[in-house]
């Protein structure tokens, strides 16, 4: 456990943790191990060069990680000038298609993929099982979906921000988050909530 | 009157932007008479909840 209390610095299994933690989470984010190595590295080396602006109020992980979110959100821009997003749409054919099929012609809920009740979901939030499954649900949306859906809900982006980042429009950016919900909500409820035992 | 698909779009934008008044007023009458959409809502909302935990979870020793 990292001491929350004082500026004391992990130890080394501490930090190999730490370090793998925010690698999978950066890998999360990026889709690319090297982009995710790196960013990994650049904040560590921005914690380090710090240290001495580190005053102990947080966790040594949780500033560490403060960090990492901005090295993506850098990588996230670089990249988004690079590449254009809209080349990034050829994998999210068949979830676009997954959600073409909760609804009827009319717009109504298809009477299989009406929304069921979770009962207690808070209780899931104390299980390290459920976060495996949303890391799982989170790597199955397709790149794009993926990508605007962490840079609004991890990086806490706002959504004009996202938009102007990857030059989509707002009403763009809004479809792509109601179809990665909606995508996510389906992956907890078949894979945690809802789930028939017996059927992967 | 709005449909399933078109509530569950506003509830996902209200998300990320203020609803105006007709939007919210249009979404309750919705929401008061669909048990699809009233359990859409919570659990975007629980998305948002774990989203937010999900940083702190990479935080605990106890994870991954």
């Amino acid at each position: 456990m990292v001491n929350k209390d004082m500026g004391i610095f992990p130890n080394d299994d501490d930090l190999i943790k730490i370090r793998n933690d925010m690698l999978r989470f950066a890998q999360l984010q990026l889709r690319d191990t090297t982009l995710a190595e790196d960013a990994v590295q650049e904040a560590f080396a921005a914690a380090f060069s710090n240290a001495d602006q580190y005053a102990g109020r947080a966790s040594v992980r949780t500033w560490v990680f403060t960090i990492l979110k901005n090295k993506i959100v850098d990588q996230i821009r670089r990249q988004s000038r690079m590449v254009n997003i809209s080349s990034m749409s050829s994998d999210s054919d068949d979830f676009d298609e997954q959600f073409e099929k909760l609804f009827n012609e009319n717009g109504y809920w298809l009477p299989e993929a009406r929304p069921r009740g979770w009962e207690n979901p808070e209780d899931s939030l104390q299980q390290s099982q459920f976060w495996i499954i949303f890391e799982a649900c989170l790597s199955h949306l397709p790149e794009k979906t993926a990508r605007i859906f962490m840079m609004r809900e991890f990086l806490e982006l706002h959504i004009l921000e996202i938009c102007s980042e990857l030059g989509i429009t707002a009403s763009n950016c809004s479809v792509t988050l109601h179809r990665a919900r909606l995508g996510l909500r389906g992956c907890l409820d078949r894979r945690w909530f809802n789930k028939k035992e017996g059927i992967c | 009157m709005l449909n399933c698909k078109e509530v569950t779009y506003l509830v996902s934008e209200h998300q990320d932007r203020k609803p105006s008044l007709k939007e919210s007023l249009h979404l309750k009458l919705h929401l008061m008479m669909c048990a699809g959409c009233r359990n859409m809502e919570q659990h975007v909302k629980f998305l948002r909840q774990a989203t937010t935990r999900y940083a702190i979870e990479v935080n605990k020793d106890d994870h991954g």
